[in-house]
C-alpha cells in the first residue's frame, strides 16, 4: 500500500514502528497532490515547505522513543475557513483571497500540539455557502469517483482530498450538512459534532448558531481519533461547552447490542433514489443483526426546517459578513470615489453571488417590519425542530437516516436553481438547528459506482454512541476497500 | 401659547476596567493610533467575543446606585450598520433584554460643583441601562484624501443610561447629567469626563401646549459634549420647535448635530445615521444571567451613595443643607472632611469651611480634581484637623493659622512641628500684651487723643499695631479687651 493511502491509525503504526518517517508519508502526500489535483482542484494552498518542516519536527520526537503526541507526523488538510498561522486563508471567496491569518484556530492549536502536520488548506464553497462545491471562487473541487459531478458542500475538498488520498484527514466545517453531504457523496467518514463539543473560534463564520467543525477521515476509527484531538471547552468560544471530552477510540468496539435506533418516517420521502433507500434500509437492517433493537419514530416538523435554517443561517451571515468591507485587509475596490462605493464596489466584486444573495435575504429577514415574521418565527420553529428530536431520544439512542436522498449531481445540474440545490440538505439541516451530534458512514454504491452515505443522530454530546454504530457497520463492509478511479 | 418642554436623556459613560469587554486589550487612554488591538477587537475573520465580568460588575453598581431593576437573564444584540471605526459591521450592545430597567436618579437641589441653587430636588427616571462596546475613532481631516481610523477605542465598554422624558428644561438636563455623573464617579465606574469623551450625551427633545398629557414629535440631538452643551442645545432646540409651531408648522423627527460653535442645531444628513439596525441576538455569546448571589456581592462592595451621605452629613453633622452638597458631591471630597473631622471632632462646621474655602479652591487652582480621584491633597486631612484643633484650644489665632496651612502646604509637615519651629505659639500673656499695647499707645498720642474724643473705629488701628509688634501671633480677642480698658483709662 502507498503511504499516501494510509489511514491515521495506520499511519500512526507504521510511524511508531519506524517503518515509515513522518518527512517520507508527507512527501508521499506531497506528490499525490501534485500528481492527482489538477483532476480534482481539491487544494487551494499546499503548505509544502511548512509541510516537510513540520514533518521533521515529528520525525526527531519519534525518534525519541518517548510516547509520541497522537497525530505525532500525520498530514491532515483544513478546510480554509479554519485559520491557521501564516497561512492564506480564502475561505473560498475572492474578498480574502490574500489574506494570510496572523493567528491559529483552537482546532488548528490542538492539531499543532498533537504534533499533526498541516499539510495545505482546502477548497470549500464561499464562506461554506453551498452544497456542492461549485461556490468556490477558485476552480470548483470534482468528485474523486466521477470528476464531472461534485464532492457536495460545503467542505467538497475536504472530503474529496480524504476520498483520492491526498491526506490521511481533513477537517470540514458543518452549518447544514456540509461535513456529511460531501463525506457522503465522496464515500469517507465525516461527522458533525454536538454544537459546543468543538471551539469555533478561528473559523471564519457563516452562521454562528449552526457552524461546527468536525473530521473528515477514511474509517470511523480515525473519526474517533481525530475529535478526541480537536473537541474540548475553549475559553475563546463562549458558546463551546465547558465539559470533560471522553476517550472516544476507547469503547469504539462496544457494539450496538441493545442500542434503540429510530427511524423517522419523514426521512424517507417520494422521490429519492431508490438506490439511496435501499442501500440505507440495508445498512439498518444489518445493524438490526448486529443487536440493534429498530423503531420506527417520528420528527413532525421536519419539513419546516429548511426554510427555517435558511433564515437563520442568512440572518447570520449577513451580519458576520459584513466585517469584509475592504477597510482593513482583503479585497479593496480601486479608485472609488467616496465611503459608501467603497463598500458597495468592494463587496459587489469581492463576494460570489450565492453569498451576496444570502446577505441580501439575511438583511431583509433582520429588517424592521419583517423581523418578527420571518428571524422569530424561524428560531420558534427551530426549538419544535429541537423538541421533535428530544422527544424521540426518549424511545431510541440513535437515529438513522440517509445522508442525502441522492449520489453526486453533475457540476451544473442545480446551479440555475438555488432551491432545488438546498434541497440537497434536507436530512442533515435539521441536525444542526438540533445542535445534535451527526455521523455520516458509506453504506454502499449505485450503479454508476457512487458513494452512498448512512447518516447516525445522536443526543447532544453523544457522539460516542454514533461512532460504536459506525464502527460496528464498518468492520462487515469493505466499502472503504473501493478507491476512486484516478 | 405656552409650550412645556419635554426631555430625556441618552447617556453613554465609559466603564473604567482595565481592560475591553470582549478581548483582553487594554483601555488606557492616550496610546500611538492602534496600539491596543488585537484579532478580536479588529474584527478579524474567526474571532469571537468573550465577556469581561468586570463590565457586569460595573453595570451592575449603576444599576443598584440608581434603584434599577436587574434581569436575572439579558441578551447580547448585534447593532448592524456600516462604518470604518466598526470593525465587525456591528456593535455588540443590548436590545430586547438590557440588564437593568426602571431606576432613577435623585438630582439634588444644588449644583454640586458652584453650590448655586437649581430648583427642587426631583427624581428623574431611568427606562433601562445597558452594557455596548464603544467603537473607534475615525479622524477625517489629518491627512488630504484620506479618512484615518484608530480602534484604540474599539471594545471599550459602555453603558448607555437611558431616561424617561421626566426632564422639563435645560438647565434640568444640565442638573440630571451633574448628579449623574456624581454617582458614576461615586461607585468609581466612569470618570466623567465629558471633553475626553467618556461620557457622552444624546437629548431627545419636544414641546407640547402645557397642561398636554400627549407627547409631541421629538428630535434627537446628538453630539453635545459638555455640560454647556447640553444646556445650549436644548435651549435652542426647545426655541426651534416653538417658533416652527407659531409658524404653523410640525416638527419633524429627525436626528438634529449641535454646532457648538454656531451654537445651532442642523439636521444630520440622512447618510449620517442607519435608519434601520436589524438588531437580532448575538448568537455568539450565551444569555447574560446574573443571580442574586451576584448581585448581593455587588450590593456589599458599593459606597455609601451622594443622596444617603448628604442626609447623613445634615444630621450627623449639623452641617447646612450648602455644606452636605458641596461636600458629598465628590466621593474623595467627602472622605477627605471626614478624615479631618476624625481629627477635630468638636467643630465639624469650621472644618467643613476650612475644607470648602481653603482646600477645595486650591484642589480647583491647580485642577487636582480633574482626575476621578485626588491623588494630592495641598494637605493631609489629619494635618488639617490638628490644624482647627489648635485654633480651637487657643495655641494659634485664626490669622496664623491660614500662615501655617501655607507652610504646611508647602513642606508637608505638621502643623505643630511648623509652630514651633516657626515660633507662631499665640501670645496670651497679659503682661506681654500690656507692654506691646503701651508701647503702641505711646508712640501714636494723637491718635488716641482721637479715639478719646469719639473716632472709636481707630480702634481696629491699634490692633493692627499691636499684632503686628507681635507678629500677629497676638490672640486677638484679648489685644481687643486689653486695648479697651488701657484707652477707656
Ligand atoms: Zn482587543
Amino acid at each position: 500500500m502507498s503511504h499516501y493511502a494510509l489511514t491515521i491509525h495506520q499511519a500512526q503504526e507504521k510511524l511508531r514502528a519506524r517503518e515509515v518517517s513522518a518527512v517520507e508519508l508527507s512527501q508521499a502526500v506531497l506528490n499525490r497532490i501534485q500528481d492527482t489535483d489538477q483532476h480534482l482542484h481539491s487544494y487551494l494552498t499546499v503548505c509544502a515547505e511548512e509541510a516537510l518542516a513540520q514533518a521533521e519536527t515529528a520525525d526527531r520526537t519519534l525518534a525519541n522513543g518517548v510516547t509520541p503526541p497522537p497525530l505525532c507526523g500525520i498530514p491532515i488538510a483544513l478546510k480554509d475557513v479554519i485559520l491557521a498561522q501564516g497561512v492564506r486563508s480564502t475561505a473560498g471567496s475572492k474578498i480574502l483571497e490574500h489574506f494570510v491569518s496572523p493567528y491559529d484556530a483552537t482546532v488548528t492549536q490542538h492539531l499543532k500540539e498533537a504534533g499533526a502536520v498541516i499539510i495545505g488548506k482546502v477548497n470549500c464553497d464561499e464562506f461554506a455557502m453551498g452544497s456542492s462545491n461549485e461556490n468556490s471562487a477558485f476552480a470548483p473541487c470534482r468528485n474523486p469517483w466521477d470528476t464531472d459531478r461534485v464532492p457536495g458542500g460545503s467542505s467538497g475538498g475536504s472530503a474529496a482530498c480524504v476520498a483520492a488520498d491526498q491526506t490521511c484527514a481533513a477537517l470540514g466545517t458543518d452549518t447544514g450538512g456540509s461535513i456529511r453531504l460531501p463525506a457522503a457523496f465522496c464515500g469517507i467518514v465525516g461527522l458533525k459534532p454536538t454544537y459546543g463539543r468543538v471551539s469555533r473560534f478561528g473559523v471564519v463564520a457563516y452562521a454562528s448558531s449552526l457552524d461546527q467543525v468536525g473530521p473528515c477521515t477514511k474509517d470511523v476509527r480515525d473519526c474517533a481519533l481525530l475529535l478526541e484531538v480537536i473537541a474540548g471547552y475553549d475559553p475563546r468560544d463562549s458558546t463551546s461547552v465547558n465539559r470533560p471530552t471522553p476517550s472516544y477510540t476507547a469503547h469504539l468496539e462496544r457494539g450496538v447490542s441493545g442500542l434503540r435506533i429510530g427511524i423517522p418516517q419523514e426521512y424517507f420521502i417520494e422521490g429519492m433514489q431508490p438506490e439511496v433507500e435501499t442501500a440505507v434500509r440495508d445498512a439498518i437492517a444489518h445493524l438490526s443483526t448486529l443487536g440493534a433493537e429498530i423503531v420506527p419514530i417520528s420528527l413532525p416538523h421536519t419539513e419546516y426546517a429548511i426554510a427555517s435554517y435558511y433564515i437563520i443561517a442568512m440572518a447570520e451571515a449577513s451580519s458576520n459578513l459584513a466585517r469584509y468591507d475592504g477597510v482593513r485587509y482583503g479585497y479593496r475596490a480601486a479608485e472609488v470615489e467616496d465611503l459608501g462605493a467603497l463598500y458597495q464596489t468592494t463587496r459587489a466584486q469581492g463576494f460570489g453571488s450565492e453569498v451576496k444573495r444570502r446577505i441580501a435575504l439575511g438583511t431583509y429577514v433582520l429588517s424592521a417590519g419583517y423581523y418578527d415574521a420571518y428571524y422569530v418565527k424561524a428560531q420558534k420553529v427551530r426549538t419544535l425542530i429541537r423538541q421533535d428530536f428530544l422527544s424521540a431520544f426518549e424511545a431510541c439512542d440513535i437515529i438513522a437516516t440517509p445522508v442525502a436522498p441522492t449520489t453526486a449531481f453533475r457540476l451544473g445540474e442545480k446551479l440555475a436553481d438555488p432551491l432545488t440545490m438546498y434541497l440537497s440538505d434536507i436530512f442533515t439541516i435539521a441536525v444542526n438547528l438540533a445542535g445534535l451530534p451527526g455521523l455520516s458512514v458509506p453504506c454502499g454504491f449505485d450503479q454508476h459506482g457512487l458513494p452512498i452515505g448512512l447518516q447516525l443522530i445522536g443526543r447532544p454530546f453523544d457522539e460516542e454512541a454514533l461512532l460504536q454504530a459506525g464502527y460496528a457497520y464498518e468492520q462487515d463492509h469493505d466499502w472503504r476497500a473501493r478507491k476512486p478511479p484516478l | 401659547m405656552p409650550y412645556e418642554s419635554v426631555i430625556g436623556l441618552e447617556v453613554h459613560a465609559q466603564l473604567l476596567t482595565e481592560s475591553k469587554i470582549f478581548c483582553g486589550c487594554s483601555t488606557r487612554f492616550g496610546a500611538a493610533p492602534n496600539q491596543h488591538t488585537c484579532p478580536v477587537c479588529l474584527g478579524l475573520p474567526g474571532v469571537l467575543p468573550v465577556l469581561n465580568k468586570k463590565v457586569v460588575d460595573f453595570a451592575l453598581r449603576a444599576a443598584l446606585a440608581t434603584h434599577c431593576t436587574i434581569a436575572p437573564t439579558s441578551r447580547w444584540a448585534r447593532k448592524n450598520y456600516f462604518y470604518p471605526d466598526l470593525p465587525k459591521g456591528y456593535q455588540i450592545s443590548m436590545y430586547e433584554l438590557p440588564i437593568a430597567e426602571h431606576g432613577h436618579v435623585e438630582v439634588a437641589a444644588l449644583r454640586p460643583d458652584s453650590g448655586q441653587a437649581q430648583g427642587q430636588a426631583k427624581k428623574v427616571c431611568l427606562t433601562r441601562i445597558h452594557m455596548e462596546e464603544d467603537a473607534g475613532k475615525s479622524i477625517h481631516d489629518a491627512e488630504a484624501g484620506a479618512s484615518l481610523v484608530d480602534l484604540n477605542r474599539t471594545g471599550v465598554p459602555l453603558l448607555e443610561i437611558v431616561s424617561e422624558p421626566d426632564i422639563r428644561s435645560a438647565a434640568e438636563a444640565g442638573h440630571y447629567l451633574r448628579s449623574l455623573r456624581t454617582l458614576l464617579q461615586y461607585i468609581e465606574v466612569c470618570d466623567g469626563n465629558m471633553e475626553e469623551g467618556s461620557l457622552r450625551c444624546d437629548a431627545n427633545v419636544s414641546i407640547r401646549p402645557q397642561g398636554n398629557a400627549e407627547l409631541g414629535t421629538r428630535t434627537e440631538i446628538k453630539n453635545l459634549n459638555s455640560f454647556r452643551a447640553v444646556e445650549k442645545a436644548i435651549e435652542h432646540e426647545i426655541q426651534r420647535q416653538s417658533e416652527v409651531v407659531e409658524a404653523g408648522g410640525r416638527v419633524v423627527q429627525e436626528t438634529r448635530l449641535w454646532d457648538a460653535d454656531r451654537e445651532v442645531t442642523r439636521p444630520m444628513r440622512s447618510k449620517e445615521f442607519a435608519h434601520d439596525y436589524r438588531y437580532f441576538p448575538d448568537p455568539d455569546l450565551l444569555p447574560l444571567v446574573v443571580d442574586q448571589a451576584w448581585v448581593e456581592h455587588v450590593q456589599a462592595d458599593l459606597p455609601e451613595l451622594p443622596a444617603a451621605r448628604r442626609a447623613r452629613f445634615i444630621h450627623d453633622y449639623g452641617l447646612p443643607v450648602y455644606d452636605a452638597e458641596v461636600l458629598t458631591a465628590r466621593k474623595d471630597v467627602a472622605d477627605y472632611f471626614e478624615a479631618s473631622v476624625r481629627a477635630c471632632p468638636a467643630v465639624p462646621k469650621v472644618v467643613s469651611n476650612w475644607v470648602m474655602d481653603s482646600v477645595l479652591r486650591f484642589v480647583k487652582e491647580e485642577k487636582l480634581d480633574a482626575a476621578l480621584k485626588i491623588e494630592t491633597w495641598p494637605c493631609s486631612p489629619e494635618h488639617l484637623g490638628m490644624l482647627i484643633g489648635l485654633i480651637q484650644d487657643g495655641t494659634i489665632s485664626t490669622t496664623i493659622a491660614k500662615t501655617i496651612y501655607e507652610e504646611m502646604r508647602q513642606t508637608g509637615h505638621p502643623p505643630e512641628e511648623i509652630i514651633e519651629a516657626k515660633g507662631l505659639r499665640q501670645v496670651s500673656d497679659t503682661d506681654t500684651l500690656q507692654a506691646a499695647i503701651t508701647e503702641v499707645l505711646t508712640a501714636n498720642p494723637d491718635k488716641v487723643e482721637a479715639y478719646r474724643g469719639g473716632r472709636e473705629k481707630l480702634l481696629g488701628f491699634f490692633v493692627g499695631q499691636v499684632m503686628r509688634a507681635t507678629q500677629g501671633k497676638a490672640n486677638p480677642q484679648m489685644v481687643n479687651t486689653l486695648l479697651r480698658q488701657q484707652l477707656s483709662q
